[in-house]
């Protein structure tokens, strides 16, 4: 609400600028401003959220510049009419992209930045060889502009006005959303994201739809502006290295870094290209960029980018329901089968995990039980087999929605979201789980696990200020947070004292009686023997045996899994 | 159909601006796959070392010669870069940005010096071509192919075989353990970013000898170098060579059977695709 007021206040303050009666300089030189704050702004959505950056902005830009311009001069449309459009086919064309290049599970940072920019330059090819454009550029100073100020300027400037207003507005409200919350968790490690429940694939097809709308936007308005386009002035690489020094200057993890920076740039150039200074102006320009990098690489808001959590008194801790324990099987799987390049992790994995048991999986070294939780979490596809979790089959679903079925994991060596809070991170999982919590409610739940785990004191903290300790902790608490029927705990005592591991063991026999059912993978023989109903034995991608512990110790395969035959 | 004459000049045209993208290319795949720095600033490097050359070949120096005079300089301007990007531990893709910075600064200086104008530099060398059956073959063309050649292998049979190529691409792989086994990594990538540096003055005088200068020219090569380096694979240095001949020959077909207009579609459609279907090459 107090946004809300901040931006009506904001906005109504830049909108009798044009009814001053001020120098149309005063005017276009903001509606620079606007312009590329809404450049900025659109283009950090996907980019400085996700961390996906784009080279390829300019594309996007100047598929809105042309919709609007063929669409304007050659079928005569009214101008605003062809705005829906300059952010539609943008719009369009990002989803086509992300849809083939974010199936790639090779796709990383650089490889996206180098297909964008490729796409900017096929993009402009086919806009100079075609009759959208065809060479000699578009002349657009016969499109009428609906008179919204006493002067043409005055109106860009309101219409430049409305998109910024927009734009920060949605980069706002993504920022305080769970869809932001989602984008930001990509950022750190996409991997653990979608393990989490957080569907990564649909949430970067959204960001990059609505960064590429947006831009088209800008550009569908700036076409007209400037009167007359060419090829080579709109699609130039020229304007993603701009953004993204805007962007990085302001702070891309906070949603006004963008809009701070495009002001402070623009600005600056307009300065120095109209001063008799130009070449030293642009040579300074490059000189800041590169003593901002160095010293601040989080850019001039990176100190306030943290964000804010909800006060603590004032949320209201959702139900805790207790599920029933009975022993009806939760997760069958049958002849679970998964290779790499020859290797042969799972050869065939039957197992049974009851509901309200703890059920202990152990091996040797390299006998699949972490590859066993990567498939059954659905971050590795199966090979063979099947796996029924409450009657449902697994194989072949994305991670998230296994997440939202129930099932959790922690991760041997934690893999905690660096940027985000102690709380966030234990708060994002309830937020993507079975019961898709708004972010008030998620916090509210955070601090209850918090409180189990006893992180309280270091919610507001950064994952990497946590020692080893805490952070298995913090795995623990992001685990148990989603409320899952089922969870699978890596070797969560690996590394920890023995002090430390007679708590531990407290804490997971609390979270049986929390209603959740544990698969506990473990080396330290003797947590698994006080802490287990049943044990299940892997070796070279097998089960070998299973059945109460004290017996499963005493088969002679186990011994010999673990402790090799005596040729005596 | 365009004659097969013009075909076969069209073919060689193409290897000759191959062999360009793959000498620009060179210093990029070495810091990008080896010292995990995506460098903006080689493209205004090569550039600042061709007006270099363009500055003394005018003052009557041989334009080969002038190479004794840039390559030792942009060595240490390398070194000094890396030095930076060190000190400060700039994350891969930071680097990007701060090199960025460089670029528009080299940019701003050329522009200074030498005005926005287009230059071109008149040697003894430019006039030379010789006919090959019914094929023109100009020296400058020539000569850059061949340098182009030499360093790619040299610098492949260096990494390769040498110890000092053993260590560098162990450093490369795991810094840390490197170190632990006796190398010098820090040492190591200083040199490396030096001699990636010491290529762009090659580059430069090349570049210089076959094409007009302009400072704007230089975000005009970006593109496309990139696409030879990432189609080549990182931090392999026959890879820019290779793929930027497949590039500048498809080029140069696509201009003499299409039009000269849609050559940039077809360069980038082969970047795109390549990267859709191949991706694993840039490990």
């Amino acid at each position: 609400m107090k946004a809300l007021t901040l931006f009506a206040a904001v906005g109504a303050a830049f909108a009798v600028v044009p009814f001053l009666g001020l120098p149309a300089f005063y005017e276009s030189f903001l509606y620079l401003i606007f312009h590329w704050i809404v450049l900025a702004t659109s283009w950090n959505l996907l980019s400085g959220y996700s961390g996906y950056f784009s080279f390829g902005h300019a594309a996007f830009f100047g598929a809105g510049v042309y919709s609007t311009a063929v669409l304007a001069t050659k079928l005569s449309w009214p101008f605003l009419w062809t705005l829906p459009v300059a952010a539609a086919v943008p719009a369009l064309l990002g989803v086509a992209l992300g849809a083939v290049v974010f199936r790639l599970p090779a796709l990383r940072g650089e490889l996206f930045a180098l297909i964008t920019l490729a796409l900017m330059y096929v993009f402009a090819t086919i806009v100079l060889n075609t009759p959208l454009d065809g060479g000699p550029g578009v002349y657009m100073s016969g499109v009428t502009v609906p008179a919204l100020a006493p002067s043409p300027s005055g109106s860009f400037y309101l219409l430049a006005l409305i998109l910024a207003l927009g734009t920060v507005g949605t980069s706002y409200a993504v920022y305080r959303s769970r869809f932001g919350t989602g984008l930001f968790a990509i950022h750190d490690d996409e991997d653990v994201a979608e393990v989490m429940g957080v569907p990564t694939y649909r949430y970067k097809l959204a960001a990059l739809a609505l960064s590429c709308g947006l831009a088209g936007l800008a550009g569908g308005v700036h076409g007209v502006f400037v009167s007359y386009v060419t090829v080579g002035e709109t699609f130039s690489g020229w304007m993603a290295l701009n953004v993204i020094l805007m962007a990085a200057l302001g702070g891309t993890r906070h949603w006004a870094g963008p809009a701070i920076g495009a002001a402070a740039v623009t600005a600056m150039t307009f300065y120095f290209t109209t001063s008799d200074y130009a070449i030293a102006g642009r040579a300074l320009v490059g000189l800041i960029f590169i003593v901002v990098i160095l010293f601040m690489p989080n850019g001039l808001l990176g100190r306030f980018s943290r964000r804010k959590a909800f006060p603590r008194n004032a949320l209201i801790p959702p139900d805790a329901s207790v599920a029933v324990t009975s022993n009806e099987p939760l997760l069958v799987v049958r002849g679970a089968s998964k290779a790499f390049k020859g290797v042969q992790a799972l050869a065939g994995v039957d197992l049974e995990v009851r509901r309200g048991e703890i059920l202990g999986l152990v091996g040797p070294n390299g006998s699949g039980k972490s590859t066993l939780i990567n498939v059954v979490s659905g971050h590795y596809p199966i090979d063979g087999g099947s796996m029924l979790f409450e009657g449902r089959e697994l194989a072949g679903e994305a991670p998230h929605r296994v997440a939202r079925g129930g099932i959790a994991r922690t991760y041997q060596i934690p893999r905690p979201f660096a940027h985000l809070s102690v709380l966030e991170n234990v708060a994002l999982p309830p937020m993507f789980g079975q019961v898709a919590m708004d972010r008030r409610s998620a916090e509210a739940e955070a601090w209850r696990w918090l409180e189990f785990t006893n992180l309280t004191a270091k919610a507001s903290r950064l994952p990497g200020e946590l020692n080893l300790h805490e952070r298995k902790f913090l795995e623990l608490a992001r685990a148990l947070a989603s409320r899952p029927k089922l969870i699978f705990l890596d070797e969560v005592l690996s590394g920890l004292t023995p002090s430390e591991i007679d708590g531990a063991i407290r804490t997971i026999r609390a979270i049986r009686e929390q209603g959740a059912t544990v698969v506990f993978v473990e080396h330290v023989m003797r947590a698994v023997m006080e802490l287990t109903d049943r044990v299940v034995v892997l070796t070279h991608g097998r089960t070998i045996a299973q059945g109460m512990p004290r017996d499963v110790m005493r088969d002679p395969l186990v011994i010999d899994a673990y402790l090799g035959t005596a040729h005596a | 159909m365009p004659s097969l004459t013009l075909l076969g000049q069209s073919v060689l045209s193409g290897v000759f601006i191959g062999a360009l993208y793959g000498l620009l290319g060179l210093g990029l795949t070495l810091s990008w796959g080896l010292l995990r720095q995506i460098n903006l600033a080689h493209f205004a490097l090569v550039f600042l070392g061709a007006y270099l050359n363009y500055q003394l070949a005018s003052g009557g120096l041989d334009p080969l010669l002038t190479l004794a005079v840039t390559a030792p300089a942009f060595f240490v301007l390398g070194v000094a870069l890396h030095w930076l990007i060190a000190r400060f531990s700039v994350s891969p893709l930071n680097t990007l940005l701060v090199t960025f910075g460089f670029m528009v600064m080299i940019e701003s200086l050329i522009q200074w010096i030498w005005t926005a104008d287009f230059r071109r530099m008149e040697t003894h060398y430019g006039n030379v071509r010789w006919k090959v059956g019914e094929l023109y073959v100009p020296l400058p063309e020539l000569l850059t192919l061949l340098v182009a050649v030499a360093l790619a292998c040299g610098v492949w049979a260096l990494l390769r075989y040498t110890d000092l190529g053993k260590a560098m691409r162990a450093a490369s792989e795991d810094a840390p353990v490197a170190a632990a086994f006796g190398v010098n990594e820090k040492l190591l990538a200083l040199l490396l970013s030096g001699a990636c540096a010491a290529f762009a003055a090659v580059a430069g005088i090349c570049l210089a000898l076959s094409h007009t200068l302009a400072p704007a020219q230089i975000y005009a090569w970006i593109g496309v170098v990139f696409a030879a380096v990432m189609i080549g694979g990182l931090g392999n240095p026959l890879g820019p060579l290779a793929a930027g001949i497949v590039i500048g020959v498809s080029e140069a077909l696509t201009m003499a059977l299409i039009a000269p207009a849609w050559a940039p579609l077809v360069s980038f459609t082969l970047l795109i695709a390549f990267l859709l279907f191949r991706p694993q090459r840039l490990a």
